[in-house]
């Protein structure tokens, strides 16, 4: 992936923008030594890394304010970064650029339970968001694997799903309101405790738009009721168009699982290594996991054992108890951890139409065998979200012909009426791959958004957009 | 205007010498009047892809919702936000659209759930700009992040920002049963700490309303059926602090409940202003008093106040400002004109507003003065 040449007349000035930082904001918020800003230089997509000019950290919505009007002022580029664990390069600083990193913003400022709602500083991080209310018999339903580093910052920048999306939505079914800074300083409320806004839905429009067009401060959060309780089962099938018939099955049955879960050979071999969780050696396995009342559990899996007997399953293990239900969970919940033991990976995130599963299956394992690569999948399948694991050796030179493979299946994606990423953000990662999905005039009307809020293009201006595509706005802003 | 193809909405876009107002089936006339040609969207109608197994349909913007509600029954399906019908309300008659609903956002009691609102379903639009450019966004698949959401932003832009021609909504399956539990004679700030301990209850709550003239609360749950008898009965247990709770479970007289309170019946016919306030449960009940409405009914377990007042009265000047918002629905055209139809704006909001509207219809052709 290339970056665009950092600007030679923001690098010469260093010094002096590191100072007019200091300035306006407490000192220990402002990180200048190269030692130092090494810790910002890459998010998880770790392949691709670069120091920043300098990092801030401010502690509330004026600091914020303050470092993004001087910055523009100074023409100085700004990354907003959360967490850092980005998949797709999102916070990939730039040599000329200031990260903003939300880090120390974790406060909780309200939690209203007759309102069910909680708003928090944007640092604050997924599961902490939870904690908040769990003890009172609520929780924050968005729940990306990495919940527990992730910041709720980087969940509205790039609308993150999780595991559990298939009943309760991702960040944006969940996001109530934002305090957002403008990339010229200007602070910005957007909705808030009620459950629409007037006129037009920016806050729609803000979720998911990567950091490119605010940098979100604080957020209002719809949480929930937790349910009575939860159960999966598991059922292994002989091939992954069978698997898929069943998924497609337990949906038309009119039945609403919480989670839907696949896992292929190559990944149920790679996690059985690592974690030992008892699944079955098959060409497919699904967990699929509902909620309620033991009762309620009892009528609901019923339903679902029936529809996966038909389809005649190598393997039905229905969860009796707490143990058994985490055993069942406990290797797909160590899957990326396993094919990490084992090899580098690139981890993909397109979206295809369900019915397409076999296909699509079948025609990424040929893919990879050209290529002469391993792949194993494991994805939420209720909605199609995919996440094929391709295998690489990093010290082998494999990085080049692992992306190119990465780049054929997400067109394959988008081929059949899917999309190039569901819940990890378009980054710099798919950045050049956009012109497959979309038209000119398509990016055009996207791009158009950001000159709006962002005239300049200083704010994380060389993700999303293939570098061609913006060339010319980041040019013209120079 | 009726174009029959994108190509010529794209023409009569680009063609058009002045201001156009752009129209679904016509029953929702809530802004202010548009003085322009008609720009019908009928004749761009039709399902375009149904996918039962994968909850997701594609159809049409100018297809009625008349249409496309049988052919998801007979899969057993529907729209999960129940669009709520204006006509009884506004006394207005045509066939409701799809893409009216998208372009008004229009969500029903369902809100309060995991079902969410229309812009919740919305995973894909097509429209035709301004400038006459068809523009994609989203598509067809449940999880989609692939670039910027424009297409929650064309969900509630009432075609301000472009003409719908297209759009991707996902379904969900029709609950198996549905139960009402009914408490009765509380005033509206116990209502509202009812439907709040309902709402924050495992129980899934899927419709919470009170009217405050008959002073009847109901809770909705759905679903397979004994999972609705298991709930509905918990419910009424933990509600009993507010009073004995009546149980219904009549397949149709449940169905006829939500409906009425979707469509906000009771005050059709009724003489006055209809205001619509969104805002928090817990200042509910408070801030409708200070409205001193004619009449009061809540949805969305508070969270959604319908008020019908005096003709004329300025009712965001009796409740002040708050967390929230209100919009003038049916009033006579001369207090819309007074009382400005949707909430005043913040100016930094406001600007991002223009600039979005000056990017989309450079020339300020279509709804000019309706919502922008």
């Amino acid at each position: 992936m290339q970056m665009p040449d950092p600007d030679s007349r923001v690098l010469s000035r260093k010094a002096q923008i590191v100072e007019r930082l200091r300035a306006v904001l407490p000192d220990a918020a402002v990180i200048s030594d190269p030692v130092e800003t090494r810790a910002y230089e890459c998010d998880a997509l770790a392949a691709y890394r670069c120091p920043p000019l300098a990092v801030v950290l401010p502690s509330t919505t004026q600091e914020v304010a303050a470092a993004l009007a001087l910055c523009h002022a100074e023409g100085v580029p700004v990354v907003p970064r959360g967490a850092g664990t980005s998949l797709a390069g999102g916070a990939l600083p730039t040599a000329d650029c200031v990260i903003l990193g939300t880090a120390r913003m974790t406060e909780v400022l309200e939690v209203s339970y007759p309102d069910r709602i909680i708003r928090v500083q944007s640092g604050r991080t997924n599961l902490s968001v939870t904690g908040a209310v769990e003890g009172d018999g609520f929780f924050y339903a968005p729940d990306p694997s990495s919940q527990l580093a992730c910041a709720i910052a980087g969940n509205i920048a790039m609308n993150s799903g999780g595991a559990h999306c298939l009943k309760y939505g991702v960040t944006t079914n969940n996001l109530l309101g934002v305090t957002m800074v403008l990339m010229d300083g200007t602070i910005v409320e957007l909705g808030g405790a009620a459950m629409d806004a007037g006129g037009l839905d920016l806050l729609g429009l803000i979720c998911g738009s990567e950091g490119q067009l605010g940098v979100v401060t604080e957020a209002t959060l719809r949480i929930l009721p937790k349910p009575e309780g939860a159960r999966p089962v598991l059922m292994g099938y002989d091939s992954s168009e069978v698997a898929g018939q069943v998924v497609s099955d337990i949906i038309r049955a009119g039945l609403l699982p919480v989670a839907i879960e696949f896992m292929d050979r190559p990944c149920i071999e790679a996690t059985e290594a690592f974690a030992k969780a008892g699944y079955p050696m098959c060409e497919a396995l699904l967990i699929v996991e509902v909620e309620g009342s033991p009762a309620e559990i009892d009528e609901q899996l019923g339903l679902i054992t029936q529809i996966a007997r038909r389809h005649d399953p190598v393997e039905l293990r229905e969860a009796t108890d707490a143990d058994e239900a985490a055993r069942i969970w406990l290797g797909r919940k160590s899957a990326f951890g396993a094919m990490g033991q084992i090899n580098d990976y690139i981890c993909l995130d397109g979206t295809i139409p369900v019915s397409q599963l076999p296909f699509v299956l079948r025609r990424i394992a040929e893919m990879a065998a050209d290529y002469g690569l391993g792949v194993a999948n494991v994805f939420h399948a209720g909605d199609g979200n995919m996440h094929p694991l391709i295998l690489y050796d990093a010290n082998g030179g494999e990085l080049d012909k692992a992306e190119a493979l990465g780049a054929d299946i997400l067109r394959l994606c988008v081929e059949v009426g899917g999309c190039l990423t569901g819940e990890h953000g378009v980054g710099i990662e798919k950045r050049d791959l956009m012109e497959v999905q979309f038209g000119p005039d398509d990016l055009e009307a996207q791009m158009a958004v950001k000159d709006v809020f962002d005239p300049a293009w200083l704010l994380n201006p060389a993700k999303v957009f293939p570098l061609a595509a913006s060339a010319g706005r980041r040019m013209a802003a120079e | 205007m009726r174009p029959t193809s994108e190509a010529e909405l794209c023409e009569a876009i680009r063609d058009a010498g002045g201001p156009l107002r752009v129209r679904g089936g016509g029953t929702r006339d809530i802004g202010l009047p548009v003085a322009g040609e008609v720009l019908e969207t009928g004749g761009l109608s039709g399902i375009v892809d149904y996918e039962p197994g994968a909850l997701t349909l594609v159809v049409r913007a100018g297809t009625p919702m008349a249409e496309i509600e049988p052919v998801l029954a007979a899969e057993g399906q529907a729209l999960s936000f129940e669009p709520m019908d204006h006509r009884a309300l506004l006394g207005t008659d045509g066939a409701p659209t799809i893409g009216g609903v998208v372009a008004g956002n229009v969500s029903g009691p369902r809100r309060v759930s995991h079902a969410g609102a229309c812009r919740d379903s919305l995973l894909g639009v097509r429209f035709v700009d301004g400038r006459g450019r068809v523009i994609r966004n989203g598509g067809r698949v449940m999880k989609n992040v692939t670039g910027y959401d424009l297409t929650k932003l064309m969900a509630g832009a009432r075609g301000s920002l472009g003409v719908l021609t297209e759009v991707s909504l996902k379904v969900l399956p029709r609950p198996e049963a549905a139960a009402t539990v009914v408490l009765s004679g509380l005033d509206d700030a116990r209502a509202v700490a009812a439907m709040s301990a309902a709402l924050g209850s495992p129980f899934e709550v899927s419709g919470a309303a009170h009217d405050a003239e008959a002073r009847l609360t109901r809770l909705r749950v759905e679903g397979l059926a004994g999972s609705v008898a298991y709930r509905a009965r918990r419910l009424a247990e933990l509600l009993s602090p507010f009073g004995q709770a009546e149980l219904i479970e009549e397949a149709a007289t449940v169905a006829g409940t939500w409906t009425a309170i979707r469509d906000v019946t009771d005050f059709a016919g009724r003489d006055g202003d209809v205001w619509r306030l969104a805002l928090r449960p817990s200042r509910a009940a408070a801030l409708a008093a200070r409205a001193e409405p004619r009449a009061a009914r809540y949805d969305w377990g508070g969270g959604l106040v319908w008020l019908l007042m005096d003709p004329g009265t300025d009712l965001r000047a009796r409740t002040g400002s708050f967390d929230g918002h209100a919009t003038l629905v049916r009033a006579s055209q001369a207090t819309r004109a007074a009382l400005a139809v949707f909430p005043p704006q913040p100016a930094s909001v406001a600007a991002l507003t223009a600039g979005l509207k000056a990017t989309f219809d450079p020339r300020g052709i279509l709804n000019p003065g309706e919502m922008i």
